[in-house]
């Protein structure tokens, strides 16, 4: 019991940084039906960022705090940054063209970052310095609990409450719900579509830099692939929990963590990344549309 | 007006490049290193001036080739200097009697190669043809039937584990038995080209309700799993160390030194490649490649006409797979050496970008694109290390400017000339 609670909330703990990921590729795919390849790339840059805006900062003598707090901010920006670039320059000249252009388009970027950060920086792992504050009331349960794993599960919650009120209540949330039904309609009806998906790939990026941080603090190294394996996981999670679908993305990245925590604890830890594709090729066989996800017809 | 535009570029441009000095500032201008836990940052400003400059003349380029493509829109790429020469070239192949001269001197360099430029060419060149021979079976799969397979690595690997696995076990018992071991190359082609086949049609299975990019992310899915199931089952397989030793194809017995193994092998893969480029040849005018194109073109349509999509979507798979496979093994016969860092996901998508940057769909493409992306990284080896970022930026402007790839297909056109007149004569041709 007390082997399988550690390994339960580890799984939490895991599940939420794939929820951080989730959310950006589940909003991208409800907005343009696109799966945007290069977002796990994204959020290794937003990594490698931080720990250089970080590494920058604390080798000046700023306090720990404002470190943390300037180096996710600087994270946020420049991935954010990054993902309006890669949506201008790669996807919205192919958004009119076949979906596996866009597809092709966006391997193509996934390559050109890993690159870029493998060429600029380095090809090695590095070992990434948290600065996340040792939380003195979790002392008595750290065995099961540490203070990583009970930040990330915090800012998963409550990123998680504020996109989804943002989405419900505000008049841009009502423009992305109607640019993703449909977007001639939606232009219509003077939506600024082109904004729309801007302020959607800015959203779902600085997401993946929070989440790149976190996990980097976590995890405690970094290294220019870490976004790929990370993505495609975070993809299964979103396509397990219905992709389009914001709740999905949270809850199929929870089933997602506990599986492979647990599936690693009890079964093999040979195959720690085999259990997503496994998860993946089952729900597309028996539920393709997702646990939370809508019936999609295939119209004419 | 044309004045005005270019002004308006130029100031675009102008912003582009501060926009990128500032993306790309952390990535490239600053450089981390990690000493004892904490993090230590170099400055290299003499690199920013470069990156301002090059992201203004490249959005420059940019724009000017976006708006070069929206005034084309969607109007076939007849103009141009290029589909001018190579339009022209093809009324010349026209002609018997410079077609026949063409084939001989294209004959003539392939079988000459090995001799002419020594075994480290030939090798290399052996490695080309294997991606040629790979392109090719995924272009069944991508061109034709529009099916997006992220996980053709997998196939690859079954062909080339297929050759390992029965040199591991069976080898003894051949040497034993005092029978050449490398007849076990002539065994392993077939059965690893079935082998593969059957390992398609049964990751077909699964996708069959599948269509885009799911499909394409449940083949990497696939892949993936194969490549760790090889990796982690090292009783059988070897694990992560591999399978050495492979023997060198059968050549009457005799045991060739590198340099003539090479040549062997070389013509063994240049036999194959023949043998793939007629087949593919002969599937695409038949009643099952135009039912694959029928099927990329619109699923819907396609079953209304009443093609078997199910059916249609095996056979892909397989006849996909199947080149795969083949090439496998004649990677084990030359390498000689196989583990599973061969077949990861950057090969699988090595051989769709030959397929994409040659021409989706189009036999020369595949050849071409092969040819182009292994060979280019070996004859520029100061290039190397750039190789994926180079190819990455390729796939790209490909796709956005020229989707029919650069060795685009020559789509057959029927078109219908003069109606039958009334008293019942035959339409002229």
């Amino acid at each position: 019991m007390d082997f399988f609670l550690k390994l339960f909330l580890s799984g939490t703990a895991k599940g939420s940084i794939y929820a951080l990921i989730a959310l950006g590729y589940t909003m991208v795919y409800g907005i343009v039906q696109l799966i945007n390849f290069a977002h796990g790339e994204v959020y290794m840059i937003g990594g490698f960022t931080a720990l250089i805006i970080g590494g920058l900062l604390f080798s000046s003598g700023m306090a720990v705090p404002l470190v943390l707090l300037l180096s996710i901010l600087a994270a946020v920006v420049f991935s954010a940054a990054f993902g309006f670039t890669i949506e201008k320059l790669a996807y919205k000249p192919l958004r009119n063209k076949p979906r596996l252009s866009a597809l092709i388009s966006a391997i193509g970027i996934s390559m050109i970052l890993q690159n870029v950060v493998l060429l600029a920086q380095t090809e090695k792992y590095l070992s990434f310095p948290s600065y996340l504050p040792e939380l003195e009331f979790l002392r008595p349960v750290r065995e099961y609990l540490n203070s990583t794993q009970f930040i990330i599960l915090v800012t998963t919650a409550a990123i998680m409450v504020i996109l989804t009120l943002t989405i419900k209540f505000t008049r841009m949330g009502k423009a992305m719900r109607a640019t993703a039904q449909d977007k001639h309609m939606a232009q219509l009806v003077g939506v600024d579509i082109n904004g729309v998906i801007s302020l959607t790939f800015i959203i779902g990026s600085a997401l993946a830099a929070v989440g790149g941080v976190l996990i980097c603090s976590y995890m405690g190294q970094i290294n220019y692939y870490i976004g790929f394996v990370a993505g495609i996981k975070a993809f299964v999670a979103a396509v397990l929990g219905g992709i389009g679908s914001i709740p999905g993305a949270v809850l199929g990245s929870f089933i997602l963590g506990w599986t492979e925590s647990l599936g690693t604890g009890y079964l093999s830890s040979d195959y720690e990344d085999a259990y997503a594709f496994v998860i993946l090729i089952l729900i597309l066989i028996l539920k393709p549309d997702g646990i939370l996800g809508k019936n999609q017809k295939q119209k004419v | 007006m044309e004045r005005n535009k270019l002004f308006r570029d130029l100031r675009t441009s102008l912003i582009i490049a501060a926009w990128f000095s500032f993306l790309l500032f952390p990535l490239l201008v600053m450089k981390v290193s990690v000493t004892g836990g904490a993090a230590l940052v170099r400055f290299r400003w003499e690199r920013l001036p470069g990156i301002a400059v090059a992201a203004f003349a490249l959005s420059f380029a940019w724009r000017r080739a976006l708006e070069w493509n929206e005034a084309r829109g969607d109007k076939p790429s007849g103009a141009g200097p290029i589909a001018a020469l190579t339009a022209r070239a093809r009324s010349a192949l026209a002609v018997k009697p410079i077609r026949l001269s063409v084939t001989l001197v294209l004959l003539a360099v392939v079988a000459v190669y090995p001799f002419a430029l020594g075994m480290y060419h030939t090798n290399i060149m052996i490695t080309a043809l294997i991606y040629v021979i790979l392109a090719l079976g995924l272009n069944i799969v991508v061109g034709l039937g529009g099916l997006l397979n992220l996980g053709y690595a997998a196939f690859f690997a079954v062909g080339a584990y297929t050759y390992g696995l029965l040199w591991k076990y069976a080898g003894p018992a051949f040497v034993a038995a005092g029978v050449d071991p490398g007849w076990l190359f002539w065994i392993a082609l077939p059965t690893a080209g079935v082998l593969a086949a059957v390992f398609g049609a049964l990751l077909s299975l699964p996708v069959l309700r599948l269509r885009g990019d799911y499909l394409a992310i449940i083949t990497l899915a696939f892949g993936e799993i194969v490549r760790m199931v090889l990796q982690n089952s090292g009783a059988v397989t070897g694990g992560a160390t591999g399978i050495s030793l492979i023997p060198r194809p059968w050549f009457f017995g005799l045991r060739l030194p590198p340099r003539q193994a090479a040549t062997y092998i070389y013509y063994i893969a240049v036999a194959l490649v023949a043998l793939t480029v007629f087949v593919v040849r002969r599937i695409e005018d038949s009643r099952v490649g135009r039912a694959l194109e029928a099927m990329r073109e619109d699923e819907i349509a396609c079953e209304a006409m009443g093609v078997d999509l199910v059916r249609n979507k095996l056979v892909t798979f397989s006849l996909g797979a199947f080149w795969a496979g083949i090439a496998g093994v004649l990677l084990a016969a030359q390498t000689t050496y196989i583990n599973p860092d061969s077949f990861t996901l950057w090969e699988s998508i090595t051989v769709l970008m030959a397929v994409v940057i040659g021409g989706t769909g189009s036999i020369p493409g595949a050849i071409g694109g092969a040819l182009l992306l292994k060979l280019l990284p070996e004859y520029f080896r100061p290039l190397a290390q750039y190789r994926m970022l180079i190819y990455g930026i390729a796939m790209i402007l490909v796709i956005i400017f020229k989707p029919d790839g650069l060795f685009p297909r020559n789509r057959k056109k029927y078109t219908f000339e003069g109606a039958p007149s009334v008293d019942g004569q035959e339409a002229r041709r």
